[in-house]
């Protein structure tokens, strides 16, 4: 097995405040194989974001990292000085954000940013930037290359600049490209263009790519895989098609049951999940879902679950543990099994 | 850029015109100008021929025109009390005052812009702290308190700086005296200079740290950091770059108010420039210089405005487009 670009094992991110100390992250592990598209998905506040400004070094403080590791093509990077962290920013894992209005400084034509940031990441002569600087917005699409360049930001549309911001952000060929809801503030016209742009030029280049966004039609059809979070905490990750499909978490289960369907019955109410995410101070003893479950019994107020295989998924759920036959009432794990949940078929007496 | 710089202009041209009005009544309404110039015993007859020699009895729209064109070409009568023209007396003083002025706003950018950044980028560190606690000292002391209590310390307890006047002065080209070339003009002008900058340098210095707070939040910033950028390049180059519209209208305003409010460090200083006359004549009910000098203050603070509008413009590109492409 190839060497996964990013690998996060147990990571723990705590933000310190007056009134005590919040976990932002617990225990959250995934990776991320070469050519990769991960899908992030959760409620706000769940630790999408925080996730990938962790991965990227530039929580903001008072975040930090308080446990746990991050490696980016098995070299260690969460412990760096900042100043070699810098170099592997931009360089190594390029970011988008959110909101492309406001990611280019307003005072620097297009063309100054560009190379600013090929001259910070490649031994190259300023003409040679700028050849590179315009071969790049050729590439995301915009045309008149040449002419742009001059431009600054007010000039372009919404989606356009989104593509300046790609640009930018794949100008060092990086090996790992964040996106942070990328497109969650375009036209959605836009919106599909710019995913199916981001991800030819990531397939290109053959970066992975952790796209976080909250709208599952983009991840059903960008990513390999799907990483679900619920309060700082991994709930489900697994292969889009399944995760989408065949849900094993409660969470992600009532997750995709809120989503409206065009084929559905338009008088047809939307299904929501009762409660809503605990804030990151009040988090539940046990599994963080547990007040809000239709499927919880005792184990889940006491213990925390960790990540079982349910199917060719994994599943922070009890329902998941190998005992979880023995152990959970069983007019929970009929209820369970008719919402689609694949119980573990053998039970495992040791424990 | 062209079409801007003229709409401005006549813009311009109406302030000074208002100006020109107010000026103009303040001879109408200070008293009997004819009163001032002669004495007791003066007969009737006379006041009547120095009335009509002086065209004070002509209609008032054409007295208001006699005194614009005549203020366009710098002639502002004679002073009641020194019996000189008032625009020689003006340009023999104005050296003085313009030297302080843009000596104390040059103190206040030099030290106020870079305390602003320092502060602001590393504002848990004592001296940052540091920096603030005097910054709160010279916003809320007085100006003649803060030139009174430098006096007494440097002046009067060191004996380091020479407490009143210009000190020595050089003429340039016959119009200009300047302190500048001369030891101890330099030596009085530190502080006047410092008593006139240091409200402006704690105004540029909180205004930088607020905006650089303010613009270090910004996603552009973050999305530059997320690019690797040097902190060099982030902090200098994107950062003060969109601090520096706010700091340059400030600064050109603060530029205004330096030379107009320069009276007072003027008094306390015995500085013999415009400000001081201005007293004098207040004191004397000079009009014809107070006239002048409301006329020459507006004047600098329709051009300072005139500047950084056009300095903005250089700085930030979307006011270029927004104004003059469309």
């Amino acid at each position: 097995m190839t060497e996964p670009t990013l690998s996060v094992r147990n990571l723990r991110v705590e933000i310190p405040t007056r009134r005590g100390v919040l976990t932002a992250i617990d225990d959250l592990s995934f990776d991320i194989a070469p050519g990769e598209v991960l899908g992030m998905v959760g409620e706000s506040g769940a630790g999408k974001s925080i996730t990938g400004s962790a991965v990227i070094g530039l929580l903001e403080p008072p975040g930090r990292i308080a446990g746990g590791e991050i490696r980016l093509a098995g070299e260690r990077i969460d412990n760096l000085a900042p100043d070699r962290m810098r170099r592997i920013r931009g360089r190594r894992i390029g970011m988008i954000f959110q909101d492309p209005l406001t990611s280019l400084n307003p005072l620097y034509r297009i063309g100054d940013q560009l190379v600013e940031t090929i001259l910070t990441h490649q031994r190259v002569t300023t003409g040679e930037a700028r050849r590179k600087a315009r071969q790049l917005l050729e590439e995301v699409g915009i045309p008149a290359a040449e002419t742009r360049l001059s431009s600054y930001p007010h000039q372009f549309s919404g989606g356009m600049r989104q593509r300046v911001v790609i640009a930018l952000a794949l100008a060092a060929d990086p090996e790992l490209v964040i996106a942070d809801e990328p497109t969650t503030a375009l036209d959605v016209s836009v919106q599909a263009q710019i995913i199916a742009l981001l991800k030819r030029l990531c397939a290109e280049r053959g970066a992975a790519v952790m796209l976080i966004t909250h709208d599952m039609g983009v991840i059903a059809e960008t990513a390999d895989r799907v990483c679900v979070l619920y309060a700082g905490r991994l709930a489900e990750i697994g292969p889009v098609r399944n995760v989408v499909k065949h849900p094993q978490h409660p969470y992600t289960i009532g997750l995709m049951a809120a989503i409206p369907s065009l084929s559905g019955d338009p008088d047809e109410m939307l299904a929501q999940i009762p409660g809503s995410m605990p804030r990151l101070g009040a988090i539940p003893p046990g599994c963080a879902f547990n007040p809000r479950c239709d499927y919880s019994f005792s184990r889940c107020r006491a213990e925390r679950p960790e990540p079982y295989p349910a199917g060719t998924s994994h599943a922070a759920c009890f329902l998941h543990a190998p005992e979880a036959l023995r152990q959970a009432p069983s007019d929970i794990l009929q209820a369970a099994t008719a919402a689609g949940i694949s119980l573990p078929n053998t039970v495992d007496g040791a424990s | 850029m062209i079409a801007f710089a003229i709409k401005r202009f006549v813009q311009a041209l109406g302030v000074m015109l208002v100006v020109a009005l107010i000026s103009f009544m303040m001879f109408r309404f200070v008293g009997d100008p004819v009163n001032q110039l002669v004495g007791v015993d003066t007969s009737p007859a006379e006041r009547e021929a120095l009335r009509e020699a002086l065209g004070l009895n002509d209609p008032v729209l054409l007295q208001f025109g006699r005194f614009v064109v005549k203020a366009a070409q710098f002639d502002f009568g004679i002073s009641y009390q020194f019996k000189q023209p008032v625009a020689s007396l003006i340009a023999s003083r104005l050296p003085a005052t313009l030297e302080l002025s843009l000596v104390s706003a040059f103190f206040a950018l030099a030290v106020g812009v870079p305390m602003g950044v320092y502060t602001g980028l590393y504002r848990n560190t004592w001296l940052a702290r540091g920096f603030l606690a005097i910054s709160l000292v010279g916003v809320s002391l007085p100006t003649f308190l803060i030139g009174i209590l430098l006096i007494f310390v440097v002046s009067v307890h060191l004996g380091w700086l020479p407490s009143f006047g210009r000190g020595q002065t050089v003429s340039l080209w016959g119009v200009w005296s300047t302190g500048l070339l001369t030891k101890s003009g330099l030596q009085s002008l530190i502080l006047p200079a410092i008593t006139l900058g240091l409200f402006q340098m704690t105004l540029i210095m909180r205004l930088v740290r607020g905006e650089m707070l303010e613009v270090l939040r910004t996603d552009y910033i973050k999305f530059a950091r997320a690019r690797g950028l040097s902190r060099r390049a982030i902090n200098f180059g994107h950062a003060l770059k969109n601090t520096l519209v706010p700091v340059i209208t400030i600064t050109g305003l603060q530029l205004g108010s330096i030379i107009a409010f320069a009276i007072i460090t003027e008094t306390v200083f015995q500085w013999p420039g415009m400000g001081l006359l201005f007293l004098q004549a207040v004191q004397n009910v000079d009009i014809p210089i107070m006239a002048a000098y409301l006329l020459l203050i507006a004047f600098l603070f329709v051009l300072i405005n005139f500047i950084v509008d056009l300095l903005y413009v250089a700085v930030d590109p979307r006011i270029r487009l927004g104004g003059a492409r469309g």
